[in-house]
């Protein structure tokens, strides 16, 4: 997949029914994203990036245009195909963690490689791996009810990227976190994009989120307003 | 998977503790209603086998048309030869003549003037012939209240309600005054030689049992009796096996030209039983389906509420690549589950209560002052190898269909507002 893209969209059109007319949320949208970027939708409210995550991640289907992940087109997949493609390919990480709360931390990340149908001993090899990737290999055992916010965020990234999906599409990931905790988040996100070569797409208008883009589209109207690249800032500057 | 989904059923016990403990409810008033109305069943065809139909019956042609009005002008003669051969042809049954009869009964004091006096129905046993069944038949020994069983010719039983009420005492006389076969009248001194309860409300209030030679002799019936009754060796009614003894008895014996031939008829065609049997039958068809119907709607609701919470938990499962068809199989997975833990738990508690009942009993003998039929006072549950497995029908069919009807939810959600409810 190297220098070939991951996500492309073209002239995508997502379009709501409303009242007695539509609503557009995507209008035209032309994107391409390639393997290793950390990119992000910026813009207000109804601008249309989680439509737009929506759509790359086969939850939904444009109304025009098309939308090609992984080389499939989304608007033509079957609910089982566009399961699958979700299944082996990308990773959500959600603004309220959406953690399953009568599982540990454990069997939260360890569910989608249920899905993948690996045997035990793999799974618990890769659930430790995702687990010390996000630092909380010591907390495999607690509830989701004993964590903090910020842990049970890494949570939910350890569980998008156990499976080491291709994408990984974080809806405001940091909006139900205080500034420590979302500077936390955001590094260990990086430091997967940089080790693991995983695309991350984020929707956000989290200002905190920004300063980590190295790559900034600006959704206005469902419309792309603007598409930067960002110079890549230093890590371990923490003046972000 | 079926690890993991159990896992998340024991944790969660609002997922699974309230369905659960609905089936089990449910489950255990089946599996206790079912024994319980097999154990009346049972009940009913034992006590009218015992004192009434037998497991079949013989009688005359005319006798059977009026058999209720007991027409001992009409019984059977020549019923030593016909036992000789009944006991050779139908060696599976047991067979006892018995003849039932009605009169006064007299209680003389010292000066043979009376004393009290009152109506009886009377039953005719063979008490004294050695390898007579009788007495295990109709439990005599342990139905005595005072005094004991008659040892010799001219000692009768009388129940004990009837000898308080005529102030009768073991040891007195009492004086049957009936009509012989041919209709003339009938006197006869009789001793008590004890009191007994047999816990039928229609033997209890007011019977004699005598030794059938004594009645043969007080009724002018030698070698006769109105009846002749064939039990099953262990005492288990099969009706398959008493129809074809049925079908062969009356090719072989009866006549449809002469009256006064013998006929055999089985339990269930006598007394209308077929019919409250088949009727009981259907009652425990309702009961389950009754269950069936219940248990689903309060399991579909429950199904329902519990699909709402966990929206967030099947959003984030569908995002992360389960699809729906998984999804919707594993809340059956689960409704499986709980339907087989519920059952299992309904149906040893059910089994529990209904063993209880079927040693303890409940005596409903106050409700059944007025009954002419024959039904013991003491109601028992009957455990029965059904009684193992019926509640599992209600238990599982309706999470299974409780789960399915909730569960159709999933396919009506619309996958793209995912990620705005779970934001919610």
């Amino acid at each position: 997949m190297e220098n070939t893209y991951l996500i492309k969209t073209k002239d995508l059109v997502k379009t709501y029914r409303m009242g007695g007319g539509y609503l557009i949320a995507l209008n035209q949208v032309n994107l391409e994203f390639k393997e290793g970027e950390f990119a992000g939708l910026v813009g207000p409210s109804g601008s249309g990036k989680t439509t737009f995550l929506n759509i790359v991640g086969s939850l939904d289907s444009p109304s025009e245009g098309s939308a090609v992940v992984m080389g499939r087109e989304v608007e033509s997949l079957s609910h089982k195909e566009a399961a699958e493609l979700r299944n082996r390919y990308i990773g959500f990480i959600f603004q309220t963690f959406n953690l399953l709360p009568v599982y540990t931390v454990f069997e939260n990340v360890e569910f989608p490689l249920l899905l993948l149908g690996l045997n035990a001993a793999e799974r618990k090899k890769k659930v430790m791996n995702a687990l010390e990737w996000v630092q909380l290999a010591d907390r495999a055992k607690s509830r989701p009810a004993q964590l903090s916010g910020g842990e049970c965020q890494r949570v939910a990234i350890a569980r998008a990227v156990v499976k080491v999906p291709s994408i990984i599409l974080a809806d405001e990931p940091t909006a139900n976190l205080d500034a420590e905790n979302s500077h936390n988040i955001l590094r260990t996100m990086e430091r997967l994009n940089q080790e693991l070569r995983t695309t991350f797409v984020f929707a956000t208008h989290d200002e905190k989120v920004i300063r980590y883009l190295r790559r900034k589209i600006t959704l206005v109207d469902g419309k792309v307003a603007k598409d930067e690249i960002i110079e890549q800032q230093d890590i371990k500057g923490d003046n972000r | 998977m079926i690890k993991f989904l159990f896992k998340g059923l024991v944790r969660d016990r609002s997922r699974s503790l309230f369905p659960v403990l609905t089936v089990m409810f449910g489950v255990m008033l089946t599996v206790w209603l079912y024994s319980w109305i097999k154990g009346a069943e049972n009940m009913f065809i034992e006590s009218s086998a015992k004192f009434s139909t037998g497991h079949v019956k013989i009688m005359s042609r005319a006798y059977a048309e009026d058999a209720s009005q007991i027409p001992n002008d009409l019984a059977l003669i020549g019923i030593e030869e016909l036992l000789k051969n009944l006991k050779k042809d139908f060696q599976e049954l047991i067979w006892a003549p018995r003849i039932r009869f009605a009169g006064l009964l007299d209680i003389p004091d010292e000066y043979g003037e009376t004393m009290a006096q009152g109506p009886v129905a009377g039953l005719a046993v063979d008490l004294f012939s050695p390898g007579s069944p009788e007495k295990e038949i109709i439990n005599l020994e342990k139905s005595i209240i005072r005094g004991r069983l008659p040892e010799k010719p001219g000692e009768i039983l009388i129940s004990d309600e009837f000898a308080q009420k005529l102030n009768l005492e073991p040891g007195e006389t009492a004086t049957l005054i009936s009509s012989t076969m041919y209709g003339s009248m009938a006197v006869k001194n009789f001793t008590v030689a004890g009191t007994v309860r047999f816990g039928i409300t229609a033997m209890d209030s007011g019977t004699i049992v005598a030794d059938i030679s004594d009645i043969q002799s007080a009724l002018d019936m030698e070698d006769a009796s109105g009846e002749i009754l064939g039990f099953f060796k262990d005492f288990v009614y099969r009706n398959k096996k008493a129809d074809e003894i049925n079908a062969a008895f009356n090719l072989r014996y009866s006549d449809e030209e002469d009256e006064f031939s013998p006929v055999m008829d089985t339990l269930y065609n006598q007394n209308g039983l077929a019919d409250i049997l088949a009727m009981t039958g259907v009652f425990s068809g309702v009961i389950v389906g009754i269950f069936v119907v219940a248990m689903s709607i309060v399991l579909w609701n429950a199904g329902l509420m519990g699909n709402i919470r966990r929206y967030g938990e099947i959003g984030v499962r569908l995002a992360m690549g389960e699809d729906k068809g998984h999804i919707y199989r594993s809340i059956i997975a689960e409704s499986l589950m709980i339907g087989c833990i519920g059952s299992f738990l309904g149906t040893t508690l059910g089994l529990a209560i209904s063993y209880y009942l079927q040693v303890k009993g409940i005596n409903i003998g106050s409700l059944m002052k007025d009954a002419s039929f024959m039904f013991t006072e003491v109601m028992r549950a009957k455990v029965t190898p059904v009684s193992f497995v019926i509640g599992f029908f209600p238990g599982i069919l309706a999470t299974l269909l409780g789960a399915s009807i909730s569960g159709i939810g999933i396919y009506k959600r619309k996958t793209s507002q995912l990620i705005r409810e779970l934001e919610a």
